[in-house]
């Protein structure tokens, strides 16, 4: 082709600079939500002493056990597991190719929820306790997330098995998540109607999803799998530009669509059920902060994954906070507040389109 | 020859979709591939770029067999515009440097950008480059669906019924372009289609596809009454317009029987 022609056009750049921006500007949210996060709670402490702990400069011992012990993991876990939800929901959505697609519409959760009800309700793992701050507590939290995980990974291989037979369809797939995803909630409401009072409180308990759960012994393994996917889907994004076009258009400019559709689903539900399993049940959060994203900085997935990422982390941490705040002393699980604070953005950024 | 299709078969749930396509091609040609709906003029273009596996046969394009090619490396050598594309928000411009998939490798280069800008001025469509593609026409998406296909820098195109859902002027734009992208880059182009006229004006080869075979092949010469009848089963008459050779479906009769049907009591 007569590449002499052409130039590198500057309205181009100046276009994909902007974009950039956008997301330099959301990691800087990030950043100041991370800090707010810490600094506030049953007790406050001033901002610049949370810097000065987190860097170590400057002794100011009396924050030291709470800053590390339970607002770090807490703030981290807001973080990782909000990019994570984030970037498979947008996987998803682009791999499905239909708007509706996170990591609930599959069945992932619900599967997780059943998990932790057949551990609570059947193995025994789930009891009340009568303080104010932990009304009930799981008795063996790695039985019940084990089991959890085990049951989201079930979900996933019948997705899987069954997308491959045929053909790796979308329509396939997400009609099976629709599927598993009433057979487990069905499930579920079959174990809580034979179960004690105890066991409910426990399963309705475990389903809210809280990242208060967080401790220092699982957050690298979230961290490791959470990096691990966001690169492989960063790595993946002109395929997914690609899929958006058409699978057809996608073949044609040599993607392996089937494939990359089985293995991206495969790591998009990979993450959610490790964040569901120690987590709990978090909605929302996959489904709409692709959305959000895609209107301040369009469907090109070079800056729709990272945008997402940041978003979902921007978006849990901010949910997290008011959790805590919102009702003090008392602590609501984040699952609770997510959609409260997600959902009048998205409805705002609906009513206002796209950002031109 | 540059492209050489030998004993093609493909079969879709056991039944014969292609039997044995057989056909070459030369540089720098127009191909238009016809046949009546559901022939498999479509299946034809996906096997050729392994879109669709063939069960026999084989592509040679310039003494390579294109089947045994790895798709990335199909996809550098074949550029591929289906009949639907899909939109989304993206900008034109990023909906044709899509097109250097095959190429790109972490990331896109300055080359590639220019590459992209250089086919935007080729086809005069500078000014839509940073138009959304979700609130484009139809005319102007294909237009980005074949820029798309070129900045792929394919030796052959195959377009599958390019002017399928445009209006009379697009269509002619859209053939014109691929005509003379043809004729400057020395690559060739296979279109499905399915206006005879449209192909009598813009294409230099012409194959016919009937019972999954390649029923004849040829230039214009070959385009008669009587193969049109043969392999679309309706009787048509060709004359000439101005020295444009024209298809008018029916015969002088038929015509006449239906005017005078249609002539109110």
């Amino acid at each position: 082709m007569h590449t002499e022609e052409g130039t590198i056009p500057d309205d181009y750049l100046h276009y994909t600079r902007q974009k950039v921006m956008y997301i330099a500007a959301g990691i800087v949210l990030v950043f100041f939500l991370f800090i707010l996060a810490i600094s506030v709670g049953a007790v406050a402490i001033p901002p610049v002493d949370v810097l000065q702990t987190l860097f170590g400069i400057g002794a100011s011992v009396k924050w030291e056990r709470i800053i590390w012990n339970i607002r770090l993991p807490q703030a981290l876990a807001a973080i990782i597991a909000g990019v994570g939800l984030a970037v498979a929901g947008v996987a998803m959505q682009s791999i499905l190719r239909n708007p509706l697609a996170s990591p609930f519409t599959l069945g992932i959760s619900s599967a997780g929820a059943f998990g932790a009800a057949v551990s609570i309700i059947l193995l025994g793992t789930g009891r009340i306790q009568s303080t104010v701050a932990n009304p009930v507590s799981i008795s063996n939290p790695y039985l019940t997330t084990i089991v959890a995980f085990l049951f989201c990974m079930l979900a996933t291989a019948v997705i899987l098995i069954l997308s491959h037979v045929k053909g790796a369809s979308p329509e396939v797939m997400i009609l099976t998540g629709v599927a598993l995803s009433s057979l487990f909630s069905a499930g579920v409401m079959f174990l809580q109607y034979f179960s004690s009072d105890t066991q409910l409180a426990a399963v309705v308990f475990w389903s809210f999803g809280d990242v208060g759960r967080a401790t220092w012994d699982i957050l690298p393994l979230m961290a490791v799998v959470v990096a691990g996917a966001t690169l492989y889907f960063l790595f993946n994004r002109w395929n997914y530009n690609a899929i958006d076009a058409g699978d057809e258009t996608a073949q044609g400019l040599g993607v392996d669509v089937a494939r990359i559709r089985i293995v991206g689903m495969t790591v998009a539900a990979l993450v959610s059920a490790v964040i569901v399993a120690l987590l709990g049940v978090i909605g929302f959060v996959g489904l709409v902060c692709p959305h959000i994203m895609r209107r301040i900085v369009g469907d090109d997935h070079r800056f729709l994954i990272p945008g997402t990422a940041v978003c979902g982390a921007a978006l849990l941490l901010a949910s997290d906070t008011v959790a805590r705040t919102i009702v003090a002393p008392y602590i609501l699980p984040v699952a609770v507040i997510t959609a409260f604070m997600g959902a009048p953005i998205f409805i705002y950024l609906l009513f206002r389109g796209y950002k031109r | 020859m540059m492209l050489s299709v030998n004993e093609l078969k493909f079969m879709y749930r056991n039944k014969n979709v292609l039997r044995e396509i057989g056909f070459s091609i030369e540089r720098g040609q127009v191909i238009a591939v016809l046949g009546p709906n559901g022939v498999g003029k479509t299946t034809l273009l996906k096997c050729l770029n392994r879109i669709l596996k063939p069960m026999h046969g084989t592509v040679m394009l310039d003494e390579e067999s294109l089947l045994d090619l790895g798709t990335m490396d199909i996809a550098r050598r074949v550029g591929y515009v289906p009949q639907r594309v899909e939109t989304g928000r993206l900008t034109a411009f990023d909906a044709v440097l899509l097109g250097r998939r095959p190429h790109i490798g972490w990331d896109v280069t300055p080359h590639d950008l220019a590459v992209v800008d250089a086919v935007f001025i080729r086809l005069s469509m500078g000014a839509l480059r940073l138009t959304y593609i979700d609130e484009m026409s139809g005319g102007e998406l294909q237009k980005v669906a074949i820029a798309r296909a070129l900045v792929q820098e394919p030796k052959i195109l195959l377009l599958d019924e390019p002017t399928s859902n445009l209006d009379l002027k697009n269509q002619v734009d859209i053939l014109t372009t691929i005509r003379e992208v043809v004729r400057d880059h020395k690559i060739a182009a296979i279109m499905t289609m399915h206006d005879l006229n449209q192909a009598l004006r813009f294409a230099d080869t012409f194959i016919f596809i009937k019972n999954g075979t390649v029923y004849i092949h040829g230039d214009r010469d070959i385009v008669t009454p009587q193969v049109i009848e043969e392999v679309y089963g309706l009787p048509v008459m060709i004359g000439e317009l101005s020295g444009v050779r024209c298809v008018i479906p029916g015969v002088c009769k038929i015509t006449l029987e239906r005017n005078h049907a249609y002539t109110p009591p």
